[in-house]
């Protein structure tokens, strides 16, 4: 609530005598004079070219011959498309894994780890480490994992294990689960820290109270805690689905999308299509539905931004 | 300055009343061997680095390395080109960053301490543009970048890095600012102090924490780009670390020795960033989500 008188003081400190007409229209400019530099890179860089790509899906460019308007020639290629549904099943089964996996090991850490005894920041930063280093160091060790002589197969063998290596990177059954492991070592350790962000806003004292009532410690979670989470797990959702559709580098840097697309995902074709083929048009269209897709989760994310602006 | 913190929550007390020893005991029972099993990629990766070739080939991945070769790391830093790499990473992130930084602090200063029309569809253009999928921007970054004569030039990058930084630092930064009691402001203002200045005699300073957190997520966020790297640059010498990497493992396709030692030196400056501004850092991620 301060924050209103705060916001709206701008003008009425300035003494009257001072707001002359000129003051007023040079006052009424400020803002855009700061905004003017920020808006015109960003509208060039990433709002333009969000526009621009739309526009190219409507068109055969291939970067060599004459770009012409071909209307829904493109989208119509794309559906019938079986590389396409096997991206996008993909990009399904990264959604999935990645709403509920992190954050069911985030919250379970976060809720261990929400404590001050010595070395608890060391944990919180152990678990946390893999999201600091980037995802090609990832892909890099992790595809060494899973090769046929590689780590997992050796400890799985060394368990018990008998008969044939499991080719974690080459059983089209598996391959895009094996990346997918990758990725939520990497996304664990990360909802874990928003999950703990969202803990110190729990008022202890209510879960203190419902101690003192009798609850036991999982009834208080269940009853106080886990709804108190509810604002920051909403957000946790729609930060992980965009996430989960932007997911490329990994995919790129294991398996480039391989063997015979069984691992591919939106991201990826679309950058074999643009980059390798040059079927740029095609791979306009391509990107044109996964930001479709996206802005479907992008605008659930800012209508709760609008609804807390509203508050003020 | 020490009044201003960034988590604005009510009061916390994350200590648990009655720890009783064996409960204790159980968390550390619990938690070491769940950290070590999390870490096991990254004990690898460094047992591996050190070990020979040849060490490998005849014991397996997990034996104890026979003997410990430095020298790996000599040959990922020099032969592989790794220094080259290194090198072009701080060229494209630093600049990239005070780019973001500086043009975002004045887009939320703008936007969190005035009002005028378009407000918050400017603030929620910001923001919508952080979360886009890149491929919706791929193709018509890399033909601007064509255009203007950036392609396969360092500004390439550091332009569109800094450029696209701005929706997230601007949405953070909005949020800090308008968290700044007003009255420092109208107080200036009394003063007689112009717009300009107060940005940068009291919003400035008074951002710092905010500033400093953003640097160091924003740091490790550009330095780790591969995406952006693979289209907008082309020659080996430009590379910057992370596309640098996928061109040493292809020089040194079985020699996971070489490969792990590269990996290694490539983590090096976020790691070290993270250890030592691990408050800001988390500071900053948590910061983006907290509205």
């Amino acid at each position: 609530m301060a924050q209103t008188t705060a916001r709206t003081s701008t003008a009425e400190s300035i003494p009257k005598a001072r707001r002359t007409p000129a003051w007023r229209s040079w006052h009424r400019l400020t803002p855009y004079m700061f905004l003017a530099l920020p808006i015109t890179l960003y509208s060039i860089w990433v709002i333009g070219p969000m526009f621009y790509s739309v526009w190219m899906s409507f068109t055969n460019a291939d970067g060599i011959s004459r770009q012409e308007f071909i209307g829904l020639a493109n989208y119509e290629r794309l559906f019938r498309d079986d590389v396409f549904w096997t991206s996008f099943y993909n990009n399904i089964r990264w959604l999935v894994a990645f709403i509920t996996i992190p954050i069911v090991c985030g919250l379970g850490l976060a809720l261990i780890l929400n404590n001050d005894l010595p070395g608890t920041r060391f944990f919180k930063a152990g678990f946390f480490s893999p999201m600091v280093v980037s995802s090609v160091v990832i892909g890099l060790v992790w595809s060494w994992m899973y090769q046929p002589y590689g780590m997992i197969n050796e400890l799985l063998a060394w368990l018990g294990r008998d008969g044939m290596p499991i080719g974690f990177l080459a059983d089209p059954d598996l391959v895009t689960w094996s990346i997918i492991g990758a990725a939520l070592w990497r996304q664990v350790g990360y909802v874990m820290l928003l999950y703990l962000a969202g803990l110190k806003n729990v008022d202890q004292t209510l879960v203190e109270a419902a101690r003192v009532d009798g609850a036991s410690s999982f009834r208080s979670f269940r009853d106080i805690v886990l709804p108190m989470l509810q604002p920051v797990t909403v957000i946790i959702v729609v930060i992980s689905i965009i996430d989960a559709l932007r997911s490329f580098d990994l995919v790129n840097i294991m398996t480039r999308g391989g063997p015979y697309n069984q691992s591919n995902v939106l991201a990826q074709f679309m950058y074999i299509e643009a980059f390798n083929n040059y079927n740029m048009g095609y791979g306009a269209a391509i990107a044109t539905v996964l930001a479709l897709i996206s802005i479907a989760f992008i605008f659930v994310y800012l209508r709760r931004m609008l609804r807390v602006e509203m508050e003020y | 300055m020490a009044t201003t913190t960034i988590d604005a929550g009510p009061v916390t007390y994350t200590k648990r009343r009655n720890w009783k020893p064996l409960r204790i005991a159980i968390f550390y029972i619990f938690i070491i061997p769940l950290l070590f099993i999390w870490l096991i990629p990254i004990f690898m990766t460094l047992l591996t680095a050190v070990r020979s070739l040849d060490d490998i080939t005849m014991n397996g991945p997990f034996s104890w390395p026979s003997s410990i070769e430095l020298g790996n790391f000599r040959e990922a830093w020099s032969t592989g080109g790794l220094s080259r790499y290194m090198a072009n990473s701080f060229i494209i992130t630093i600049p990239a960053l005070i780019i973001c930084l500086s043009l975002a602090s004045m887009a939320g200063f703008a936007l969190a301490r005035f009002r005028f029309k378009g407000n918050l569809l400017i603030y929620f253009t910001f923001v919508g543009g952080s979360l886009l999928p890149f491929q919706i921007l791929m193709l018509p970054v890399y033909r601007l970048s064509n255009v203007l004569n950036l392609y396969d030039t360092y500004w390439a990058l550091i332009i569109f890095h800094g450029a696209f930084q701005i929706g997230f630092c601007t949405f953070v930064l909005r949020n800090f600012i308008r968290t700044i009691p007003g009255e420092i402001f109208d107080a200036a203002r009394i003063d007689g102090a112009s717009e300009f200045r107060i940005y940068r005699q009291h919003v400035l300073p008074l951002t710092l924490p905010a500033l400093a957190a953003l640097a160091t997520l924003e740091f490790t966020w550009i330095f780790n780009d591969y995406l952006w790297a693979l289209i907008l640059v082309q020659r080996d010498e430009l590379k910057p670390v992370t596309t640098g990497l996928a061109s040493l493992r292809g020089e040194y396709i079985q020699a996971y020795n070489i490969q792990f030692a590269g990996t290694l030196i490539a983590v090096v400056p976020t790691v070290l960033l993270f250890m030592f501004l691990q408050r800001y850092f988390i500071q900053g991620l948590t910061m983006g989500s907290s509205k």
